[in-house]
């Protein structure tokens, strides 16, 4: 099996969706060239420019064309340069892909994935390193998918294209070249709205997803290795749906829950997770139900020492972990 | 039937599909009039309507090929759904939100016009944002090597929206066969457009996303037919969009919670009431022999009748289960 980084693993994802099938178009600013990543590299030159196809710089009608041409047989892949630049399509998405086919009693959908590098980590200020997720997953009619690893990446954005609704698909940025997996050559997909133990234990259900995933795997190593508490690393990969069943079983296990997420604390998604703890498991928790996330600062700053500030990273979540299991 | 072929301005219609606009226009007054009863005695919580511009959307609709041609209405487009082909019941049932009704079940407002087998697009609120839709409509007949046409119609106020800017410059770019219908009724609820852009003729901003920009006198039916017939062809041909401004007046409040006469004197309704589409075109059908006084004194209790059944039939349909408002958020594999 070839070893892939996760934004190969997408290229191949997506090049192999449009040659199993002929609707399925990509589109979105620089998309032709390959992109600022180089996820649609040599497209052009594989599918021609009308399926890999150079947009005009205005997120909203990239989006919007998108939900049109989803109506009249197409499967078009949006990809937005940076989930912080999708703002401008909020409406299109909220408005238009959310509620269509809920607004025509089922008669109408909307097969579109909007692709687009999220998270923080690389030194992107303001403005290249928002995490949106919480956002989408507010809204009924849409799914959420966050990836941060290669295998992840390819089997879920195969499920994402072949999906008959709209997906948010969010790639984290960090995770494109960060690291190396191995990927199958035969066709897989993985379904959405299933979690996976990235790491099994006994004491600690940490949930969490993105890039924290492998924060939060090399924390509970720490911690492991000092003193013993062994936590469970549960990767929810989607949030919307996302995986109650995976989280509240192991949450019965340990009895302790800690929550981390890279985006700011209040009303992250994280907190959805943990009211559902709240209430779904409180006969069983045996301590308080914990979050790790951002302050509630716009993240990120661009100076490496403020952005490391901010964001959680292992030895935050060690922390926290220790704490937890002392309680 | 008098043989119209000859007679100036009838766009090469025959006497039967000029008789058939008129009848459409006036299904689409007396559709629009009995919302708005239906609504003062309490039966419906809201309307909104379009009397005034039957005469663009008929006239911009009658020339595509219902259910293979595409529409993207905007909610005053009552006109344009009954030349489609949704019926007065269509348009009643959704008007109180019967569980039989075919745009939405009960789920949109009334005049969120919808029905995938006449490729009617269901539309939203947000005013222009299916602008794009019907531009990647478009994209999408143009990947499949298909000749389709899609129009897409919003008013006066939708042409200041960034949608509408990047609708038509991604239809420019792309060279797609989609029309946009501009109906200036002359306010945006209560902004005047002079107020909304800087310019005389909205219509002038086509040459910006290089495709043509037409202004017609939106309250002459033949006059708005002929123009979307040329925009049509071209589009079907293969020589892509084109902007279509259609000047007219709404007639009646923006909708059944709006009170005009805070923002537009009676006088100035009294002028446009003068000018409407429907006496206009009457007059012009008497004065070309193409129907006499008797003949659409017809049509008028003809279209009186079928709303008058309609509204009969979308009274005593059920309403949708309270249930059901659960289902549908996704499509289920």
């Amino acid at each position: 099996m070839p070893e892939k980084t996760m934004v190969e693993a997408i290229r191949d994802a997506m090049f192999e969706e449009m040659k199993r099938d002929d609707r399925v178009i990509v589109m979105g600013e620089d998309v032709g060239e390959g992109g600022v990543f180089r996820a649609t590299e040599g497209f052009v030159a594989e599918f021609g420019e009308d399926r890999c196809m150079d947009t005009p710089l205005a997120e909203s009608c990239i989006v919007g064309a998108a939900i049109g041409a989803s109506l009249n047989g197409i499967i078009p892949i949006a990809e937005i340069q940076f989930a912080d630049f999708s703002h401008p399509a909020f409406d299109q998405i909220v408005s238009e892909a959310a509620r269509l086919h809920y607004r025509s009693n089922g008669t109408w959908s909307c097969p579109i994935v909007v692709r687009t590098p999220y998270g923080s980590g690389i030194h992107g200020g303001p403005y290249h390193s928002q995490s949106i997720e919480a956002f989408y997953a507010h809204v009924p009619g849409l799914k959420v998918i966050c990836v941060a690893s290669p295998y992840d990446a390819k089997g879920l954005l195969k499920s994402a294209i072949r999906d008959p609704n709209p997906v948010i698909f969010l790639e984290h940025k960090k995770a494109y070249r960060a690291f190396r997996q191995d990927i199958p050559d035969e066709d897989y997909t993985i379904p959405i709205g299933q979690a996976e133990t990235k790491r099994e234990g006994t004491d600690i259900s940490l949930i969490t997803y993105g890039m924290m995933t492998h924060h939060s795997l090399k924390a509970a190593e720490t911690v492991e290795q000092e003193n013993g508490a062994s936590v469970e690393v549960i990767d929810l990969r989607t949030v919307s749906p996302w995986d109650k069943e995976r989280v509240l079983e192991s949450v019965k296990k340990t009895g302790k829950a800690l929550i981390v997420y890279e985006d700011n604390i209040t009303g992250g998604f994280g907190a959805e997770v943990a009211a559902t703890i709240a209430q779904d498991a409180f006969e069983y928790l045996d301590g308080p139900v914990t979050r790790v996330a951002s302050p509630d600062v716009p993240i990120s700053p661009y100076s490496g020492i403020l952005e490391e500030y901010i964001l959680p990273n292992p030895e935050k979540i060690a922390e926290a972990i220790r704490k937890l299991a002392a309680y | 039937m008098v043989s119209v072929k000859e007679i100036q301005g009838a766009a090469g219609l025959s006497g039967d599909q000029l008789l058939d606009i008129y009848y459409k226009m006036l299904l689409a007054r007396t559709v629009g009039q009995r919302e708005r009863m239906l609504n003062r005695m309490g039966k419906g919580p809201f309307a909104v309507t379009g009397e005034g511009h039957e005469a663009t959307q008929v006239g911009t609709a009658f020339p595509l090929k219902p259910g293979y041609d595409w529409v993207v209405p905007y909610y005053r487009d009552i006109g344009v759904a009954l030349t489609i082909g949704q019926s007065p019941r269509d348009l009643l049932l959704a008007h109180l939100s019967r569980a039989d009704d075919i745009s939405s079940g009960g789920r949109n407002m009334p005049s969120h016009f919808s029905d995938p087998h006449l490729r009617i697009v269901s539309g939203s609120a947000p005013v222009a944002t299916h602008l794009p839709h019907g531009a990647g409509i478009a994209l999408a007949s143009k990947l499949r090597g298909l000749d389709e046409v899609t129009i897409v119609y919003t008013g006066d106020g939708g042409t200041s929206t960034g949608d509408c800017h990047e609708a038509m410059n991604f239809a420019g770019v792309h060279k797609l066969a989609v029309i946009f219908v501009i109906e200036n009724n002359q306010y945006a609820i209560s902004v005047p457009t002079r107020k909304q852009f800087a310019v005389e003729d909205v219509s002038t901003r086509a040459e910006g996303y290089g495709f043509p920009g037409v202004t017609v006198d939106g309250n002459d039916v033949l006059a708005v037919y002929a123009a979307a017939k040329d925009a049509i062809e071209r589009a079907r041909r293969g020589d892509g969009a084109t902007l279509i401004e259609a000047k007219t007046y709404r007639l009646v409040p923006h909708t059944s919670d709006d009170d005009d006469r805070r923002y537009r004197s009676r006088e100035e309704v009294e002028q446009w009431t003068a000018r409407d589409p429907l006496v206009r075109y009457r007059g012009w059908l008497k004065e070309y022999n193409v129907a006499d006084e008797r003949k659409l004194d017809g049509l008028h209790e003809q279209a009186a009748r079928e709303v008058d059944e309609a509204t009969e039939e979308a009274e005593s349909a059920p309403t949708p289960k309270p249930e059901s408002a659960l289902t549908h958020v996704f499509v289920e594999d």
